[in-house]
């Protein structure tokens, strides 16, 4: 009896990942990463001649409740058109019975790579830029519920894309703390155009069962924590927004963030919900107040404070001021020899 | 937000005002002060309302800088040269050094926009 070496089973492996493309328009070019239920393959559209990302339903962990997870995720990418989410091109089943789709292949690094050598105001605006996306995705009544520093692309331009919607969970409209439902293993109603509403997503009845943990430890609420579904809204993006903030003050190099910013972080992370900014959008603009050199919301400031504040804020007025009663001063002191 | 008009006047008035009190330091004019005070305050109202009308027209902070020194040094000349007949750094230096600050402070601060009637 011959036994296969390692290389030999690894190689093996190595095939069973490769999606099977035939016929297809697609041409896998090399593989670029594994998440909780899908491989990610850099690929050739040879139709538009262009370079795309295929997301596929890894071998190992297909089924029918994962499989309709990952076209949710796509259908959930493909109601988002907004420059900060990843557009989604296509998708569909592969030969080999795999659920796929087909995104932009987004070049560029991920937040906590990209951050390293930014100074701290720079830190601050990319943080308000990644906030614009998810308040679009808020608004469309979708919660993102997986967000870390590593599921934020930022591009070579400095454009920012969050990634991996694969947690999104729909609600449903005009109920503020809905029952969850984004995934089906049952084919989603359609509207007018023949793809399923957002609508009908929410109304859907969810296998991410009430008690189940979805998300990623140091990033997940404490309503995620305890798997409450009910308790899932936007105040649940924004506890993991306060993490983000958070990690990117953490990693700035020489004085330590100032006390409005650690304000801010905290207000976001605060395991009461009610006590959260209501909003990405509020949260978002406090942080804007800061970079202003205004008061924030989430910090009462004390009198040497405000006034330390003010004379940053207006410094060169300051200065001129000050230049014109020492100037005054040095007349007093002539006029008096 | 003040208007930048406004904004011109009151400043341009208070630093008047301070600006005049000084003159209590020179023995030689302090019988004059109340004058002396009015004129300022009258001088640096004039100034801070010619400074916060081009802030409103002009957009530029170098330029409402050099607006600004220029219109405090020439009132202050006018000054200097017609009613104290004399003291010109005294009067010029200030003079030039608050239609400054009055200059970068409506370009800095202030609103712009004029208000639409419909």
């Amino acid at each position: 009896m011959k036994f296969l070496t390692d290389p030999v089973v690894a190689r093996l492996q190595a095939e069973m990942r490769t999606p099977d493309l035939s016929g297809t328009r697609y041409r896998t070019v090399k593989f670029l990463g594994q998440g909780g239920m899908g491989v990610v393959w850099l690929a050739e559209d040879r139709v538009l001649e262009r370079s795309v990302a295929l997301k596929v339903l890894s071998a190992e962990s297909s089924s029918a409740a994962l499989a309709a997870r990952l076209m949710q995720e796509a259908i959930v990418l493909a109601r988002l058109e907004h420059p900060g989410i990843v557009p989604v091109h296509d998708a569909g089943t592969l030969p080999d019975g795999r659920t796929f789709y087909c995104m932009k292949h987004v070049e560029g690094q991920t937040l906590d790579r990209h951050i390293e050598r930014l100074p701290l105001r720079q830190r601050l605006q990319l943080f308000q830029r990644v906030a614009e996306p998810l308040a679009f995705a808020h608004s469309r009544g979708i919660i993102h519920r997986d967000l870390k520093p590593r599921n934020i692309m930022v591009g070579p331009f400095g454009e920012v894309l969050i990634m991996d919607w694969g947690l999104a969970k729909v609600m449903s409209a005009g109920d503020p703390s809905p029952a969850a439902g984004q995934v089906s293993g049952q084919a989603p109603t359609r509207d007018a155009s023949g793809a399923p509403s957002v609508e009908a997503l929410a109304s859907e009845k969810s296998p991410t069962a009430h008690g189940a943990v979805l998300g990623t430890p140091g990033f997940m609420s404490p309503e995620q924590e305890r798997g409450d579904i009910s308790m899932i809204d936007q105040r649940t993006d924004v506890f993991a927004l306060g993490a983000i903030l958070q990690s990117m003050l953490e990693e700035q190099p020489g004085s330590p963030p100032a006390r409005a910013l650690r304000a801010i972080c905290g207000k976001a992370m605060s395991a009461e919900i009610a006590a959260r900014y209501a909003s990405v959008e509020k949260m978002s603009a406090d942080v804007g107040r800061y970079l202003d050199g205004m008061p924030v919301s989430a910090y009462r400031e004390n009198l040497v404070e405000r006034t330390v504040r003010l004379v940053s804020r207006n410094r060169v007025a300051v200065v001129l001021i000050l230049a014109y009663l020492f100037m005054r001063l040095l007349f007093i002191l002539f006029s008096r020899h | 937000m003040t208007n930048k008009i406004v904004l011109g006047l009151v400043l341009g008035g208070i630093l008047g005002i301070l600006d005049g009190l000084t003159a209590w330091f020179t023995p030689e004019v302090r019988n004059q002060l109340m004058g002396i005070v009015f004129g300022s305050t009258l001088k640096g109202i004039i100034a801070g309302v010619l400074i916060g009308v081009f802030a409103r027209k002009v957009n530029s902070l170098p330029l409402g800088i050099v607006f600004g020194l220029a219109v405090g040094a020439f009132l202050a000349w006018l000054v200097a040269n017609f009613m104290q007949h004399g003291y010109y750094l005294e009067i010029m230096l200030p003079g030039a050094m608050v239609g400054l600050i009055v200059g970068y402070a409506t370009q800095k601060y202030g609103a712009s926009t004029q208000l639409q009637r419909t």
